[in-house]
């Protein structure tokens, strides 16, 4: 079975078709349990997420904040696995045929190997996957794999990418390209950076990939702020705040239900 | 003229253009550090053309830290290690008390050159985090220091010396809250704070150029060592021991050796309360190759590529990775890597202090219970050196308490150990 990369290529084009940005929300697998995961990666979509971003926790997260490393803490203590997350990208996927992919650090892939993660990420539906700390010029294997598999290779440009290596970057990624808002770990922040819309231009003057900005973003008034310059928003620790905030699961998932209305709203410029 | 004290690889034994050591090494990092990253690799080769750069680390090497450092023979420990001629590398003497600020001098000139005005830096032991703290002192650096919050208690003093220098310490509550989640937490501030501080990274581990880097930085270890050797011995030892947590201190030592076949290089991995027991940081035993930290290496962790907890009773060899030049080593050949346990290198910690006068760090006591293991080996006409990489008197505490010293009745225990000791001497040189 393929992969569902031209679904997310597709997802993209059709929000671009209306005007407005794409709205991805991240949410880490196995939290708050398995099954609550799937539910909030569903509760994400129904409150109007065009793409999810699956996170595959890992013990050593050294690019998220607090918000998610607390989650992701909680996710491997309920011994969540690789499976699960395979799991977790196929029912949210088959429930609401809409793109999922896979976020995760590198160790994870390279151990469980890469032909077997592409092959059974594929198989779930996923859409792709975003590797932020396999840099692009360690990427060859992963990149050929994924091409195989029809899985898109989502890489990360940051503020302070080169010119030239951001032309590297886009050159080899497909899906879209993740643009980091800021220089910093995951987070909730009080204003996106400047220098965001800086880096979508640059990166956009290299590639004709949509171009989606995540790190900071966490409320409808940012969306809408950055939907303003770039083709999606990505949110993740503000989901998982509000999960972590909540007094029990079912008030946890209608919360990410809606935030998920709050930031779909911001996309389409009306916060 | 050429620089005395640094003294880089030599050209052609350098890893490659990506930073590999065979399979092993590379850069694994986040693209938000790639031109930092990079930034440091060419300041770096810069600085190895530059006979000013040469020239002022030489004068700190001397003036301040204190090199050469002594090599020092041990005949009364020796009696216990076969027989054969046992010398002390005395990385313990420079200033600051350990090997550590070998590499932190160079780096902190480099970030001068670099004009970033901030220093982090993980630690384990709490050498590290005060060799970096040493030198902000002395070059007007601001620095923080992030140490695992265990490693914040079982190494207290060297926390009231950071302060003293003048650096903020962080107690890490993330993951094992030892070393390897120190370097998450130092990872996370360089990312948000990269355009004005530089990352003292601590050993020779993370991402290229830091294992070729740092190791050149410490390589003056190993080439002193030679010379001494010749000088004192006659000839190139058997045996170049040294304990392995990243592994600075023993690719330091090692590495003017590797050309000579006949030295047998012999790293000392922390096997905790025993291999078998799944409580140890034996990287090289009983791990597989993975990515932690920047680099491909052998790693603790699980079939998922989780990393699993490691423990010593050692804070500077509580890590779950090891530099990758090591694994290269390993897995040609030339290095070979044992496990020693808590108990052998606090039994070698004191055999040290009561038969020479020397209180090693706990680090460098697994080296020594190595050296016990490959003397005997050897046999009488052996010839080892040890890389005494610290001293002890940060582990004092835990040593204490290890050894029943703050009991009412210590002085009592202490006569009836010391006693039993020189029978085992006596029954162990006849």
């Amino acid at each position: 079975m393929s992969g569902n990369i031209k679904l997310l290529g597709d997802t993209l084009a059709a929000a671009k078709a209306e005007g407005r940005s794409a709205l991805i929300a991240y949410l880490p697998a196995g939290f708050p349990t398995v099954d609550g995961g799937i539910a909030a990666v569903k509760a994400a979509f129904d409150g109007g997420a065009d793409v999810v971003e699956v996170g595959l926790p890992h013990s050593d997260p050294v690019l998220d904040g607090p918000v998610i490393q607390t989650a992701d803490d909680i996710a491997l203590r309920g011994g969540v696995k690789i499976a699960d997350v395979f799991r977790t990208v196929r029912e949210a996927h088959a429930a609401t045929g809409k793109p999922v992919l896979v976020m995760t650090y590198w160790n994870p892939i390279d151990r469980y190997g890469v032909e077997r993660f592409t092959a059974e990420l594929a198989e779930a539906g996923g859409a792709g996957c975003i590797l932020p700390d396999l840099p692009v010029q360690e990427s060859a294997l992963w990149r050929e794999h994924a091409a195989k598999h029809d899985l898109a290779t989502v890489f990360v440009v940051a503020p302070s990418s080169k010119d030239a290596r951001l032309a590297t970057i886009t050159a080899a990624g497909s899906g879209f390209v993740y643009a980091a808002s800021l220089m910093g770990v995951t987070g909730t922040r009080a204003s996106v950076g400047a220098q965001a819309q800086t880096l979508v231009e640059r990166t956009r003057a290299t590639t004709d990939l949509p171009v989606c900005v995540g790190l900071g973003v966490s409320d409808a008034a940012q969306a809408a702020e950055v939907a303003g310059f770039a083709d999606g928003v990505i949110v993740g620790s503000a989901f998982v705040q509000r999960m972590l905030d909540a007094d029990d699961e079912a008030a946890g998932l209608a919360a990410v239900r809606t935030l998920a209305g709050e930031l779909a709203r911001g996309v389409r410029g009306s916060a | 003229m050429p620089s005395e004290y640094f003294i880089p690889d030599p050209e052609g034994r350098t890893p490659s253009a990506e930073g590999y050591f065979g399979a092993f090494g590379g850069k694994f990092i986040p693209e938000a550090l790639v031109a930092a990253v990079d930034e440091v690799a060419v300041e770096f080769d810069k600085a190895k053309a530059d006979p000013e750069f040469a020239r002022e680390l030489d004068d700190l090497l001397v003036n301040y830290t204190g090199r050469p450092s002594a090599l020092t023979e041990v005949p009364r420990f020796a009696e216990h290690a076969g027989g054969a001629r046992v010398f002390l590398k005395r990385e313990d003497l420079n200033h600051t008390g350990s090997h550590k600020i070998n590499n932190v001098l160079g780096q902190a000139l480099l970030t001068k050159r670099m004009g970033k005005t901030r220093v982090i830096a993980e630690t384990g032991a709490g050498q590290h985090g005060v060799a970096t703290a040493t030198a902000c002192a002395l070059f007007g650096l601001e620095c923080t220091i992030y140490m695992g919050e265990i490693d914040t208690e079982r190494q207290a003093l060297n926390v009231a010396r950071m302060r003293m220098l003048g650096a903020e310490v962080i107690a890490v509550k993330s993951g094992s809250r030892t070393l390897k989640d120190a370097i998450n937490e130092a990872f996370r501030d360089w990312v948000a704070n990269v355009d004005h501080t530089h990352y003292l990274f601590g050993t020779v581990a993370g991402p290229h150029p830091f294992p070729a880097m740092v190791r050149d930085f410490h390589r003056v270890i190993g080439v002193e060592a030679r010379r001494q050797i010749l000088e004192r011995a006659g000839r190139l030892p058997d045996a170049a021991i040294a304990c392995v947590g990243g592994g600075s201190n023993a690719i330091g030592l090692f590495h003017a050796f590797i050309p000579d076949a006949d030295v047998r290089l012999v790293g000392c991995e922390p096997a905790g309360h025993g291999v078998e027991t799944g409580e140890h940081a034996a990287t090289l035993t009983a791990g597989e190759p993975g990515i932690l930290h920047g680099s491909r290496s052998y790693v603790l962790q699980d079939e998922e590529g989780q990393i699993t907890e490691p423990y010593s009773i050692s804070a500077g060899l509580d890590y779950p990775g090891i530099g990758p030049e090591h694994a290269f080593l390993k897995d040609s050949g030339r290095g070979e890597y044992r496990a020693v346990t808590d108990d052998a290198a606090m039994q070698a910690l004191r055999l040290l202090s009561r038969t020479e006068g020397i209180i090693p760090a706990i680090e460098s006591a697994h080296a020594l219970a190595g050296a016990l293991e490959v003397g005997k080996e050897l046999g009488k006409d052996g010839l080892i050196i040890v890389n005494l990489s610290g001293r002890g008197d940060k582990d004092m505490d835990t040593a204490a308490r290890y050894f029943n010293l703050y009991d009412t009745g210590a002085d009592a225990t202490v006569a009836a150990d010391a006693a039993g000791e020189t029978a085992e001497i006596e029954g162990d040189a006849k």
